[in-house]
């Protein structure tokens, strides 16, 4: 498996919210909310994880679906962010 | 059987029997103190009575079967429902104004009649078994039968860890049932059938309900609540109050001291943890009051410690820790020689003084205009001990409490959240458990029992129907109620489940109880004048006590980590055992965060004990046989 941030975040989240059962498939654009895999609490979670191994800082104001609820949300975010600190 | 049940009855044991009927009783003394022994025949010795529970209009009752010609031999309640029985057959129990499970015989008839009591404050459990039907107030009686097995009922795990408890008539093990509440089972021969003969109602669309003035419906609801106390206050022993520093049981509280001319007794539960702890407010409604109080302390460490008995009274696995000081409470009642308590366990199904009501009111609102940046906010203030969720964005607060228009024609939608973020804990279960529930799905069987008027309720009944009907009889009243009163032979009695004050408030316009996000505005209105303001007009405070954070600790008992080992797991075969030892990594000495990893921890950890207490057999074995 290539070192991809999707695959760095699915392994985050296979390990972190399912507890290491890789019988649920979490595609790219699986809804993390929708199917029950985060909740307030792992939102917070979600944002130490991209702060600490991406190395960004997430505003709060950044902090909503559109960036985080999905693996390819969150890649794609994390790819903003580098351009713009870039 | 009855036996094992003693603790429900420790002051009497009675047993009748003839060719092809027995009926065995444990009594807790509390009306007709010396003529009350069970079971009771009547006089012509036709029919034949074992009770549990208390009928709190029998003074009413009796008078009017006196002027009809019955003549009574006790002082008893029990007595009465004889009597009623031979004036109205199984109809008797549409009389009857309290919480009672009860088997009649009637030798003449050759009929057995069941009852339960409409709320379902009073458990009744059978099994049909090598041709004999048996039934107990718990299931521990009915595994004392030789050969009837604790097989545990995959179904009812799913159930549980969905909606908190099984839904009757199914219990957490197969071929063990419960008599739902507000239904009678009448067996004649071989032929047995089971009615429900009380509905919880409200208005449908296009009736206003109740419209008179307010000031007046105000009178009337304290009028019915006063009399609802006033006959719970019946007994020949003393009759204390449980006092949690909430409004309902303040009201309770200061109503029954209207009506009991010695010091009423109050009890309490204070926790070690502020954010759990209200004996602040405890105190001040015990000085207000005058009432003797006492309080246990739940410490750390104490949950844990008891626990395993606390699974063993509630006879399924629990998703919270919240009956555990419950039964530390009824210890406290029963050391100070208390048999009975009033709480006021009730009001907010019957006057909306949930946040799950609140919630729906938001979701509704937020719904209606979609991607709005403040709408959403309105979730933040009901959750202000939630700190996770303080820190939420508008969209997000959306997206978890399912804010979409599309999903308000669910008839689930207010429930919705509570049954996902429960359900969540799911992915922890084995791979055979979830092959043998083969996609099973328990919202589905719970719509499938709404009744057909549902859809035509307002949708703030609606919720009060599911919390009233599923959540308040499967856990409320059982898990935390009955079953961690009786286990220290504690009656509980709930002014607020009266049933005339239910119909009462249930044709209330929905902006009567729910006013914008203050609950229960009517029952304020009504009782402001009984409570000190800072009790009063005190914000609804769910009782909650720590979940994971009980278990994750230094020095916890030993049979945590047992029981929550990848050999323990595997053993039960149940749960995944990798997934539970992340879990309780994860869980560390501090406990986890957040609804769904909580609700995982407590329901496995119940489920592992529950296994252990009960189960015949290796459920490992069934399950993956299945």
């Amino acid at each position: 498996m290539t070192d991809t941030p999707q695959n760095t975040i699915r392994a985050f989240i296979i390990d972190n919210f399912l507890f290491g059962d890789t019988s649920q498939e979490i595609a790219d654009d699986t809804s993390l909310i929708d199917n029950n895999l985060v909740d307030s609490t792992g939102v917070l979670e979600l944002v130490f994880f991209l702060e600490t191994t991406f190395d960004i800082k997430v505003a709060d104001t950044e902090v909503v679906p559109d960036n985080l609820d999905s693996i390819g949300a969150m890649a794609a975010y994390i790819e903003t962010k580098r351009r713009a600190a870039a | 059987m009855s036996d094992s049940i003693a603790h429900r009855g420790p002051d009497a044991a009675g047993l009748w029997a003839q060719t092809g009927i027995g009926l065995g009783h444990r009594r807790l003394s509390i009306v007709g103190l010396s003529d009350g022994q069970q079971p009771m025949a009547s006089a012509d010795g036709d029919l034949v009575i074992v009770y549990n529970g208390e009928v709190f209009n029998f003074v009413e009752l009796r008078a009017e079967l006196e002027r009809g010609g019955h003549v009574f031999r006790t002082g008893s309640d029990t007595e009465v429902i004889l009597h009623l029985y031979q004036q109205y057959g199984a109809d008797c129990v549409r009389h009857l104004n309290g919480d009672f499970a009860f088997a009649i015989w009637d030798k003449r008839h050759g009929r057995l009649l069941l009852a339960r009591d409409r709320i379902g404050v009073r458990p009744l459990f059978y099994a049909e078994h090598d041709g004999g039907l048996y039934f107990a107030s718990e299931i521990k009686a009915l595994l004392a039968v030789p050969s009837i097995e604790a097989e545990i009922d995959p179904i009812a795990l799913d159930e549980i860890f969905t909606l908190w408890a099984p839904l009757p008539p199914r219990t957490g093990f197969k071929g063990i049932c419960e008599l739902p509440p507000a239904h009678v089972m009448v067996v004649e021969g071989q032929a047995r059938r089971i009615e429900r003969y009380w509905s919880l109602d409200y208005p449908e669309s296009g009736d206003p309900g109740d419209t008179r003035p307010e000031a007046e419906i105000a009178e009337e609801l304290l009028a019915l609540l006063d009399d609802a106390t006033r006959i719970r206050m019946r007994a020949d022993v003393p009759v204390g109050a449980y006092l949690s520093g909430g409004l309902d049981s303040a009201i309770t509280t200061a109503l029954a001291t209207r009506h009991t001319p010695q010091q009423l007794s109050t009890y309490s539960v204070s926790f070690a943890s502020a954010e759990h702890d209200e004996s602040q407010f405890q105190q001040i409604m015990a000085k207000a009051l005058g009432t003797a109080h006492a309080s246990v302390h739940c410490g750390t460490g104490d949950i844990a410690q008891h626990f395993p008995q606390v699974i063993a009274h509630t006879e399924r696995p629990i998703v919270r820790t919240a009956p555990a000081p419950l039964y530390l409470l009824s210890g406290l009642v029963q050391e100070q020689g208390l048999k009975v308590v009033l709480t006021g366990e009730g009001a907010d199904e019957v006057f909306a003084g949930y946040d799950i009501f609140k919630e729906d009111k938001v979701r509704r609102f937020a719904a209606r205009q979609p991607g709005s940046r403040f709408r959403p906010l309105l979730f933040k203030r009901l959750y202000p001990y939630l700190p996770n969720l303080q820190g939420q964005s508008a969209e997000y607060l959306a997206a978890f409490f399912g804010a979409k228009a599309d999903v308000l024609d669910d008839p689930l939608a207010s429930h919705r959240p509570r049954m996902r973020s429960t359900a969540a804990a799911k992915l922890f279960f084995s791979g055979d458990l979830r092959a043998s529930l083969g996609g099973y799905d328990a919202a589905e069987t719970l719509v499938d029992q709404l009744p057909a008027a549902f859809a035509r309720w307002h949708p703030q009944h609606q919720a009060q129907y599911l919390e009233t009907r599923f959540l308040l009889p499967g856990y409320i009243l059982s898990s935390q109620g009955d079953r961690m009163a009786m286990a220290h032979g504690v009656e509980g009695r709930f002014p607020f489940l009266d049933h005339r004050l239910i119909a009462f408030a249930n044709r209330l316009p929905p902006r009567l109880t729910l006013k914008g996000l203050t609950e229960k505005h009517i029952l304020r209105k009504a009782t402001a004048h009984l409570l000190p303001a800072s009790i009063g007009n005190r914000t609804k405070q769910p009782y909650r006590a720590p979940d994971s954070q009980a278990f994750a600790m230094a020095g916890a008992p030993d049979y945590v980590g047992e029981l929550m080992s990848p050999q323990a797991i595997a053993g039960t075969g149940l749960f995944n055992p990798a997934a539970v030892e992340k879990l309780v990594a994860k869980a560390g000495v501090t406990g986890v965060d957040g609804f769904r990893d909580n609700t995982a921890y407590v329901g496995i950890l119940s489920t592992q004990l529950w296994d252990r207490r009960f189960s015949s057999g290796s459920t490992a074995a069934r399950i993956a046989a299945e």
